[in-house]
C-alpha cells in the first residue's frame, strides 16, 4: 500500500511539472496555481506514505535507494514550495519540478520492499544524519534551478537579443538572491549532517573518518560549497560565477549520492540498487 | 432605421496639413457637438480630436445619408471645402463602425501599436459628448462597451506590455538586471533630452538616489536640483562611479569617457555588485567591450533601439489576438443593437393585438349577455391564447439574430404588414444587456 502510494507520487510530480511548463509558454496563471497545487497534494500523499512506510519498518524508511531518491524528491518539493512562497519565483517551477520529477520516476522504477534494516543503520544517528543531508541536498537542487535561470537570462542580457525568456524570468538579481539564500542554508545542513555522520560513524565502524569513497565525495563537495560561500561573503563572487558553481555543486552532490553507491564500492554501500 | 456611423481620418488616410485643418481644439467642441447633432437625420453624436485622428461618431436614421450629413457638417464647421478633405475621408456604419471605435480605444489603430494616450483621449470626446447632451442611449452603450473591449485587449493580450520608447526600455532593462531597483542609484553624465527622460522614468520606477555630473559643473547643480538629485565634478567621477548601480552616459566627448579598465576597476571596488550602463552618445561614452566584464551590462543607442524594434514586432503578434477579441465584441454589440431595435415594434404589435383582443372580448361578452363566469373565462382564456401563439413567430423572427444588415428590414415588413403607427422617439430601452 505504501509502496504504490509513494510510487503513485510520481504522477502528481509529473502534473504538476507539466503545468508549471506550460505555465511558463502560455503564461497562464491558472497553471501555476494548479501546478503548485499537484505538488503540494503530491508531497502530502508523499509524506503519508513515508508515515505508512515508517510504522510498517519500524525505522525510518531513507536506507534504500528507492527510499532516498523518494525522500529526495518530496524533500526538494518542499524546500521549492518554500522558496516559491518567499520570492514569489513560480516559474522557478518549470526549472525545479523537473528535477523532483526525475527523482520521483527513479525511484518509482525501483523495487520498493520494505527489508530489514542493517544493524549497522540501527541507530538514533541514523535519521539526523541523513535528514539533514537530505534537507541540504534540496536546497542545493532549488540553487541548481535558480542557477539554470540565472545563466538563461544572463545570457540574454548580455546577448541584447531579448527574447520569450527575457520577459518570462525574474530579474538577474533576485535569481542571484535565491542562490545565496541557497547557499547560506544548505551549506550548514551539509555541514551538520557530515559532522553527525562522522560521529556516527565513530560509533559504528570505530573511526571518524575512513576514507571511504562516499566519505571523499562528501569532503568535495563541502569544500566546493565552502569555497563558493567563503568567494561570495568575502571576495564578491556573485552572478555567473557562483551560477555556475551552484550547478557544479548540484553535480557533485548527485554524484556522491548516486554515483557513488551505484559506481564506487565503500562502506556506504548498503544503499544500492538492490536494497 | 438608425445606424452607428463613423466619419472620419488618421495618420494612415491623412497627412498632417489636412488633420490639423480639421481639428477641434478644445474650447470649440461643445459647439461643434451641437451643430453636429443638429445636422438633418443624426441624432447622437460624439467627437473624437486629437493629434493622430480626427473622427465624427453619430447615430444616423440611415448609414449613407447620415454620413453625408456629417460631412457637410465638417465642411461647414471649418469653412473648407468638401473635395479638399474628402478623398482622405473613411466612413463607416454598423459593424465597420463598430469594430472602428472598439480598435481606435484599444490601441489597435494607432501609429505606435498599443500606446496607453488614445484609451484617455477616446474617454475624453465621449465625457464632453455627455456634458453637451450630445449623446443618448445607442452611443452612451456603444461607448462605455469600447472601453470595456480596450481593458480585455489590455489584460487579455500583451500588445501595450513591452516597451516601447529608449527611456522604457532602459527602465525595464534596469529591472530585470537589478530587481526592484528599491536601492539602487542612478548616475547621468552629460545631458540629453533622453536621458534626463530615462533617469526621470527609473527614479517614478523606484530608484533611490541621482547623481548628476557634467564638465560644466553649474549644468550638473542645475541639473540635479531639477531631479533632487547630486551633483559631482566631473573630475570625481571616478570617486563616485562606485555608489552607481544605473550610469545614464550622453557626454559631447570624441573618447570613451569609461574605458573597460576604468569599469573593470569599479567593479572590483564595488565587489561585483552588478552595474548597468546606458550610453546614449554618439560617438560612444562607454567602451562596448565593457559588456564581456562579468556583472556589467553595456546597452548603446543601437542595442535599445533594437529592443524596441523586437518589441514591436511582439506587439504585431499580440495585435492579431486582440483583433480576435474585437471581433467577438462587435458580434455582441450588434446582438444587443438589433435588440434595442426591435423592442419598440414588438411593444407596438403586442400593444394592437391586445386593443384587438379587448374590443373583440367586450364585444362577444355582451352578445351572451348574463353569462355565468365560467363562460366568461373561457371566452376570455380563447382570446388570449389566440393572440399569444399568432404573435409567437412573428416575434421570435423579429429577435432572431439578422445577418449584419440589421432587422431593418424585418421590422419595415412587420410594421407594414400588421399596420403599425409610426413609433414616436423610438428611444431603445435602457439597461439592456448583451445578447438580449
Amino acid at each position: 500500500m505504501q509502496i504504490a502510494l509513494l510510487k503513485a507520487t510520481a504522477l502528481f510530480y509529473l502534473v504538476g511539472t507539466v503545468l508549471y511548463l506550460h505555465f511558463i509558454v502560455k503564461l497562464s496563471d491558472r497553471s501555476a496555481r494548479l501546478g503548485r497545487m499537484f505538488l503540494l497534494i503530491g508531497a502530502i500523499l508523499h509524506a503519508a506514505g513515508f508515515a505508512a512506510r515508517y510504522a510498517e519498518a519500524g525505522y525510518l524508511p531513507i536506507t534504500s535507494l528507492f527510499e532516498s531518491l523518494s525522500f529526495f524528491a518530496l524533500a526538494t518539493v518542499c524546500v521549492f514550495l518554500a522558496f516559491e512562497v518567499r520570492y514569489g519565483l513560480r516559474v522557478m517551477g518549470a526549472f525545479v519540478a523537473p528535477v523532483v520529477l526525475c527523482f520521483g520516476v527513479l525511484s518509482a522504477l525501483l523495487p520498493g520492499e520494505v527489508r530489514p534494516l542493517p544493524p549497522v543503520l540501527d541507530s538514533w544517528w541514523m535519521p539526523v544524519h541523513v535528514l539533514l543531508l537530505f534537507a541540504g541536498y534540496a536546497v542545493f537542487a532549488v540553487a541548481f534551478g535558480a542557477a539554470i535561470m540565472y545563466l538563461l537570462m544572463e545570457r540574454e542580457v548580455k546577448g541584447k537579443r531579448l527574447g520569450v525568456l527575457f520577459r518570462r524570468l525574474p530579474s538577474l538579481d533576485v535569481l542571484d538572491a535565491v542562490n545565496s539564500h541557497c547557499l547560506k542554508i544548505g551549506f550548514p545542513l551539509l555541514t551538520l549532517g557530515i559532522i553527525t555522520g562522522s560521529i556516527w560513524a565513530s560509533y559504528a565502524w570505530g573511526s571518524y573518518w575512513s576514507w571511504d569513497p562516499k566519505e571523499v565525495w562528501s569532503l568535495g563537495t563541502w569544500l566546493l560549497y565552502a569555497a563558493l560561500l567563503h568567494g561570495r561573503l568575502t571576495a564578491g563572487w556573485r552572478g555567473r560565477r557562483a551560477a555556475i558553481l551552484a550547478i557544479v555543486g548540484f553535480g557533485t552532490v548527485l554524484f556522491t549520492f548516486l554515483g557513488v553507491n551505484l559506481l564506487l564500492p565503500g562502506l556506504h554501500s548498503y544503499a544500492n540498487m538492490g536494497g | 432605421m438608425s445606424q452607428i456611423v463613423i466619419v472620419g481620418l488618421n495618420h494612415k488616410t491623412a497627412p498632417v496639413e489636412v488633420r490639423e485643418r480639421l481639428a477641434f481644439p478644445a474650447d470649440t467642441i461643445g459647439h461643434a457637438l451641437r451643430e453636429a447633432v443638429a445636422a438633418e437625420g443624426v441624432s447622437e453624436g460624439v467627437i473624437l480630436s486629437t493629434c493622430n485622428r480626427v473622427e465624427v461618431c453619430a447615430l444616423a436614421e440611415d448609414g449613407r445619408r447620415g454620413a453625408e450629413a456629417v460631412e457637410r457638417f465638417l465642411s461647414s464647421f471649418h469653412g473648407m471645402p468638401p473635395e479638399t478633405f474628402s478623398p482622405h475621408l473613411y466612413r463607416l456604419a454598423g459593424d465597420d463602425a463598430v469594430r472602428h471605435l472598439f480598435r481606435v480605444a484599444s490601441s489597435l489603430d494607432s501609429m505606435v501599436l498599443g500606446e496607453p494616450q488614445i484609451l484617455g483621449q477616446v474617454k475624453d470626446a465621449y465625457a464632453w459628448a455627455c456634458d453637451h447632451k450630445a449623446i443618448g442611449p445607442v452611443l452612451d452603450k456603444f461607448f462605455t462597451k469600447a472601453f470595456s473591449v480596450a481593458k480585455r485587449v489590455r489584460t487579455e493580450t500583451r500588445v501595450a506590455n513591452s516597451a516601447v520608447s529608449v527611456s522604457y526600455a532602459a527602465v525595464e532593462l534596469a529591472k530585470k538586471i537589478l530587481g526592484n531597483l528599491s536601492d539602487n542609484t542612478v548616475m547621468l553624465i552629460g545631458a540629453g533630452e533622453m536621458c534626463e527622460l530615462a533617469a526621470r522614468h527609473l527614479l517614478s520606477a523606484g530608484a533611490r538616489g541621482l547623481l548628476v555630473t557634467n564638465r560644466t559643473f553649474e549644468r550638473a547643480v542645475r541639473l540635479a536640483s531639477d531631479f533632487d538629485g547630486t551633483p559631482v565634478r566631473f573630475e570625481d567621477l571616478s570617486v563616485h562611479l562606485k555608489r552607481a548601480d544605473i550610469v545614464i552616459s550622453s557626454t559631447g566627448s570624441p573618447r570613451f569617457v569609461l574605458t573597460r579598465a576604468d569599469i573593470e576597476e569599479v567593479l572590483r571596488v564595488r565587489k561585483n555588485r552588478p552595474m548597468f550602463f546606458i550610453d546614449m552618445a554618439v560617438p560612444r561614452d562607454i567602451d562596448p567591450d565593457a559588456n564581456e566584464v562579468a556583472n556589467v551590462y553595456v546597452y548603446d543607442i543601437d542595442d535599445l533601439n533594437n529592443v524596441i524594434v523586437t518589441n514591436l514586432e511582439e506587439r504585431q503578434r499580440e495585435a492579431e489576438k486582440a483583433d480576435g477579441i474585437v471581433a467577438a465584441e462587435v458580434q455582441a454589440f450588434r446582438r444587443w443593437l438589433d435588440a434595442q431595435q426591435v423592442t419598440p415594434t414588438i411593444v407596438s404589435l403586442r400593444r394592437k393585438f391586445e386593443e384587438i383582443r379587448e374590443s373583440e372580448v367586450g364585444k362577444a361578452l355582451s352578445a351572451l349577455g348574463d353569462a355565468d363566469p365560467r363562460t366568461r373565462k373561457v371566452v376570455e382564456s380563447l382570446a388570449s391564447a389566440i393572440v399569444n401563439k399568432a404573435l409567437h413567430s412573428p416575434i421570435a423572427s423579429l429577435k432572431r439574430e439578422s445577418d449584419g444588415r440589421g432587422p431593418a428590414d424585418k421590422i419595415a415588413v412587420v410594421r407594414e404588414i400588421f399596420d403599425l403607427p409610426e413609433e414616436g422617439g423610438g428611444a431603445p430601452a435602457e439597461g439592456g444587456g448583451d445578447g438580449k
